[in-house]
This record gives C-alpha cells, sequence and structure tokens, in this order.
C-alpha cells in the first residue's frame, strides 16, 4: 500500500507517481488531501485499488481500464469519461456529463448528479457500462444513449423531481431505470415507458446490491419502491443518414 | 491597442466571494481559489474585482484605467479634468512579475462629477451614475489607447494579459482588503486577448466574469446602444455589465427578475406556470427579448450590494455554490471553493437558469455606503 500526500500536487505529477508505483508492481494506493487534480486513474491499466480523500477534478477515471476508484468526498465534472473498464465509487454528489461515452466498468454515486449524465453510453456484447447515481439527475439525463444500464434511485429527494427535462432524448439503445413515478413531461420524444419483467427485477438486484455494499445503503429498502423502466423506441436513427 | 496574442481555443475560470457581514480580507484567498483552476485558462487574460478596498474614497468614483502611451494618457486626464473633480490620482501600484509584459500605463483617479456639467442649461439635469456611465462610454469609444477597467465606488478591477495569479501579484492585491472578490481565468476562444479585453467587464460597480460565449452578442448590443451604451473592448461578455445596469440600476427590477429577463425559462416551462407567474413572465420576455442571453454561460456578477450566479438556461458551463457561516462562495470548480474553505456548511450544484443571489446584510451595506461620510 502506497499513500501520497497530494496536497497542492499539479495534477501531471500526481497521476505520473501513481504511474509508476502501478508499473513498480503496487497494488493499493491512498491519496490524501487531494483538491481538483484531473483525470486521476486515466492511462492505468490494470486492477489497482485506488482510495481518494478530498475532491478529485474533472475527467475523474477518464479512458480508465481496470483501477477501482472510491472517493471518500464529492466528484466534479466528467467522471468516468469514456471508461472502458473498472469502477468509481463517490461517497458524495458529482457534477454534470458523467459517464459520457462510457463503454463498459461502473460509476456509483451516493448523492445527487448534474445535467447530461449518461449521455452517449454504449455498449458491445459483454461490455456493458452500469452508471447508478443515488439522488436525483438534471436534464438530459441519457441524452442519446446508446446501450448500458443507467439508474436513477432519487434518495431523500423530498420533493424534487426524480430527472430533469429532457431524459432520454434521443436514446437509442440500452435501459434506465427510475425509482419511483416520473413526469410524462420530463421524458424525450425517443423513450417510452415499460413493465418491469422478472429479469429488470433480477438485473436491478443484481447491480443494487453491489452498489449498496459499496456504499452501505440496504439494498431491500431501496427495492421496496417500484421502478420505472425507460426504453428507446427508436433504433439506431442515423443508420440511414450516410447510406443513401 | 495590442492584439497580437493568438488564439487558441478552450474553457475559463470563474471564482468570487462574499463576506455578507462586511468583513474585509486581503486578496491573498482569492488568488489561491482561482489559481487552482489555473489548467483552465491559458495565460491570454486574468482579472478581478475587489469590493469595499477605497473605504477612504468611499464617495468618489474610483476610475481605473489602462492606457496604451502618455499621449493616451495626457488625452484622458484632460477629458477627466474636464468633467470632474479629481480628489486623487496615482498609477496603480504594480510589482513585476514574470510572464507579465507589456502592461500598459495604469492608473486611478478617485473623483466626482462637476456639478456645472451635471447641469447644462436646457437640457434635464443628469444623476452622477448616468454621468459617469456616459463618461466612460466616450473615453472608450472616443480616446485612442485609452481604457476604463472598472469606474465604481469603493471597489476596483484589476486586470490583464497573464494566468489570473500572475495578474493578482502584478496588482499585488494582497495588499487590498475587501469584503467581495471575483475574479477570471480566461481561455479565449472568438475574441483577442488584450489588457483591456480581459475580465471582469464593469460599468460603476457592476463587474461581470464570465465562461462561455454570448451568442446573442449582436442583438445584446444593437439593444444596449438604444440606451446609450457602446460596446467597444471586443468581447462578447462586456454586454452583460451594461445589462445588468440598465435592467437593475436604471429600470429597478429586482436581482430575480434580471436574471430571469437575461436567462429567461423556456416558453414551454412558462406555459405550465400558474396564471399570475405566467403573465408575467410573458410580459417580461416580451419586453426584455434582446436582453435574453443565449449560448453557453456562467457568470457571477458583482456590484456593491453583492454577488450574483446565473448559468445559462441548458447548464452548458460549470458552476458550484457553498456557504460557510456568513460568506457565500462561486466557482467554476468546487475544489477552487475548497481550496480556501475546506469545510463549508453547503456545497450545492448551481441549477440552469437559477440565479445564487448573495447580497450584504442590510446592516454592513450601510456601513459600507457611509465609510466616506463618517
Amino acid at each position: 500500500m502506497l499513500k501520497i500526500d497530494a496536497r497542492g500536487m499539479h495534477y501531471r505529477e500526481l497521476n505520473r507517481r501513481i504511474k509508476e508505483a502501478v508499473a513498480a508492481g503496487e497494488r493499493e494506493l491512498i491519496l490524501e488531501n487531494v483538491n481538483g487534480q484531473r483525470y486521476l486513474g486515466t492511462g492505468v491499466n490494470a486492477p489497482v485499488r485506488i482510495e481518494v480523500y478530498g475532491v478529485p477534478g474533472n475527467d475523474l477515471g477518464a479512458f480508465m481500464d481496470g483501477p477501482s476508484i472510491f472517493v471518500c468526498g464529492n466528484g466534479q465534472d466528467g467522471a468516468a469519461n469514456t471508461m472502458n473498464s473498472g469502477k468509481i465509487v463517490i461517497r458524495g454528489h458529482a457534477g454534470d456529463v458523467l459517464g459520457y461515452g462510457m463503454r463498459g466498468g461502473k460509476l456509483h454515486i451516493l448523492g445527487d448528479v448534474g445535467y447530461r449524465v449518461g449521455i452517449h453510453m454504449k455498449a458491445y456484447k459483454k461490455q456493458i457500462p452500469v452508471l447508478i447515481a443515488g439522488g436525483t439527475a438534471r436534464d438530459f439525463c441519457g441524452e442519446y444513449m446508446a446501450g448500458g444500464i443507467l439508474i436513477v434511485l432519487g434518495l431523500e429527494r423530498g420533493q424534487q423531481p426524480l430527472v430533469g427535462d429532457y431524459c432520454g432524448t434521443g436514446m437509442h439503445g440500452g435501459v434506465m431505470y427510475l425509482r419511483g413515478e416520473v413526469d410524462p413531461r420530463h421524458l424525450g420524444r425517443e423513450v417510452a415507458v415499460r413493465p418491469l419483467e422478472e429479469e429488470d427485477l433480477a438485473l436491478l438486484r443484481e447491480h443494487l446490491g453491489e452498489y449498496c455494499s459499496d456504499l452501505g445503503l440496504d439494498l431491500e429498502e431501496i427495492m421496496a419502491e417500484p421502478f420505472t423502466k425507460l426504453v428507446p423506441v427508436s433504433s439506431r436513427p442515423y443508420g440511414n443518414l450516410y447510406a443513401y | 491597442m495590442q492584439e497580437n496574442y493568438g488564439r487558441i481555443p478552450s474553457g475559463c475560470a470563474i471564482s468570487g466571494f462574499i463576506n455578507r457581514d462586511g468583513r474585509r480580507v486581503s486578496g491573498e484567498s482569492i488568488i489561491q481559489s482561482i489559481a487552482l483552476m489555473h489548467d483552465r485558462s491559458n495565460g491570454l487574460g486574468g482579472g478581478f474585482a475587489a469590493y469595499g478596498i477605497y473605504p477612504q474614497f468611499a464617495e468618489e468614483y474610483a476610475l481605473h484605467l489602462m492606457y496604451d502611451s502618455e499621449r493616451s494618457r495626457e488625452e484622458c486626464e484632460h477629458f477627466i479634468a474636464d468633467r470632474f473633480t479629481v480628489r486623487h490620482a496615482e498609477p496603480i501600484p504594480t510589482r513585476h512579475v514574470p510572464g507579465i509584459e507589456d502592461a500598459p500605463l495604469l492608473w486611478r483617479y478617485f473623483v466626482r462629477p462637476r456639478e456645472d456639467r451635471l447641469h447644462l442649461p436646457g437640457r434635464r439635469p443628469l444623476s452622477e451614475d448616468d454621468f459617469t456611465v456616459a463618461a466612460v462610454m466616450a473615453i472608450n469609444e472616443g480616446i485612442e489607447g485609452a481604457y476604463v477597467a472598472s469606474s465604481g465606488k469603493n471597489m476596483g478591477a484589476f486586470k490583464g494579459v497573464g494566468f489570473p495569479e500572475e495578474i493578482g501579484r502584478f496588482y499585488r492585491l494582497e495588499e487590498y482588503e475587501g469584503y467581495m472578490w471575483i475574479a477570471h481565468g480566461r481561455f479565449p476562444t472568438n475574441t483577442p486577448g488584450w489588457w483591456g479585453g480581459a475580465h471582469p467587464f464593469t460599468i460603476l460597480d457592476w463587474s461581470v466574469v464570465h465562461n462561455g460565449e454570448i451568442s446573442s452578442y449582436g442583438i445584446n448590443k444593437r439593444y444596449l446602444e438604444m440606451f446609450g451604451y457602446r460596446c467597444a473592448l471586443q468581447t462578447d461578455t462586456e454586454v452583460v455589465a451594461y445589462l445588468f445596469d440598465l435592467l437593475e440600476r436604471r429600470h429597478g427590477l429586482p436581482f430575480p427578475l434580471v436574471c430571469a429577463a437575461l436567462a429567461a425559462p423556456f416558453w414551454q416551462e412558462i406555459d405550465e406556470l400558474p396564471e399570475e407567474e405566467r403573465e408575467a413572465l410573458t410580459a417580461l420576455r416580451q419586453v426584455y427579448g434582446s436582453a435574453l442571453l443565449n449560448g453557453p454561460f456562467s457568470i457571477i456578477v458583482g456590484s456593491r450590494r453583492g454577488m450574483v450566479g446565473l448559468n445559462d438556461r441548458i447548464k452548458l458551463r460549470p458552476m458550484v455554490a457553498a456557504v460557510s457561516g456568513d460568506t457565500v462562495y462561486l466557482a467554476s470548480e468546487e475544489s477552487a471553493i475548497i481550496e480556501i474553505c475546506p469545510q463549508p456548511d453547503r456545497v450545492w450544484l448551481v441549477r440552469a437558469g437559477e440565479p445564487v443571489v448573495a447580497e450584504l446584510y442590510a446592516q454592513a451595506a450601510e456601513k459600507a455606503r457611509n465609510k466616506g461620510a463618517a
């Protein structure tokens, strides 16, 4: 286990030290006093465990392939950008454009998330990204989503809507599960609400079980509320665009 | 003014805080906050607005000027002396900082409009504020090589070409004390990086720092021209400062309504509101259609009364807010707040089109106003 005090350290230096340690065989890193350093975990292609104390900067785990990052604090914008595999757990809220173009791995957030979360997520064969937000999501959630699983729980949301406007606009692949009822005016034209089947519940149990154990939550309590399932009603809307 | 600084595309950084109780602190912490977001800027612009820094001249307009040459200075000082009583004039103190090159001549003047110029025979008397606005427009547009960096009472803007933390050191901001500080790190995209084009953009005690771009600049500019504003600084953000001056100071709209005009809710949202609100917002959009700001933006607007944070209507630029005791913070990134306030009482993600308004407490505002008279 390697501890790094990141106070005042530029992101290039911090990421260089992480990569050097991993290359030397280190499998567990603890980063203390992190504040605003970008791209943590980027370019680290090994199944290492990284604990982050503080507020990691934008594009946390961008293009990441393998590591598990546990953040004790809030996240910023762009976490899990184009992430390929591994896991990011954030014990707080996180910002906009999370999981942009994410193509594998998991992003677990305890609190609220911002705008354009899960935009352009995609899947291929066994590469299925999973993004779970414990709080609410704002506008353009799952916009242009092409694959993967996006779950919004809305825990402790009071009177706040579960998702903002234009949820699932342009969605043409993957699935969204929203815990609770969703006002149809929040939904984009390219998604439809479908009843949950047995296999949906099994899928939710599997992913939320892991989510709950990561964040110390009660799975049964979360599963006690009904979910709304959103699926795309168009597929490959641009399929013919260049084929005339 | 020189414009040969090239052009590289990307984002910007903004940060600001206000001690609502009027407590004054040095510029050290705002420099630390904006410096944390160093990588959001590219060295082509940095700047600060500081409030409460000139209590000894609280009744005078503090004119911060940038000059290309001694000749510009002479012409401008003649212009100022002709219209204002100058209580004090001095070069703005700076220090040598590596990276800050080609600084213009920097001067400040603490002035009051001359009574005889406010009351011209046969004409409606001008308010001191309107007179000062007109003078600023005339300097920016008419005096070659002279640009007003700020013109408010008990406040000042300090800006230039460089990284913001370099600009802060250059202007020795750690030697000032203010109750509100606002900062900007620039990454110019569509307009040149030059000293006058650095943020904040100001008029009277309004200051605006901005991340994004105002696509409606042309419409806004022409609208403002009808009210005597002249956009001479080659950057879109300039219109935001004048729009706040027009809507709040001259038309008397409260901050939330100003924000509802600049980042108006979509018609679709307005349609769903109760009748009274729907009618009010419809009227606001009709009257102030040309003041609507389009395009991606997050802005922090300062005035002597306090600070307003505002995002565009679909949140195309970042903004985080926090509260700690009597202090309210706004920044592009949460880490820039945590850098100077490690344990805020509350941190939240600012929503699209919903302003965060943080004003001085009434008592503190009263005190700030009366400083000069006391």
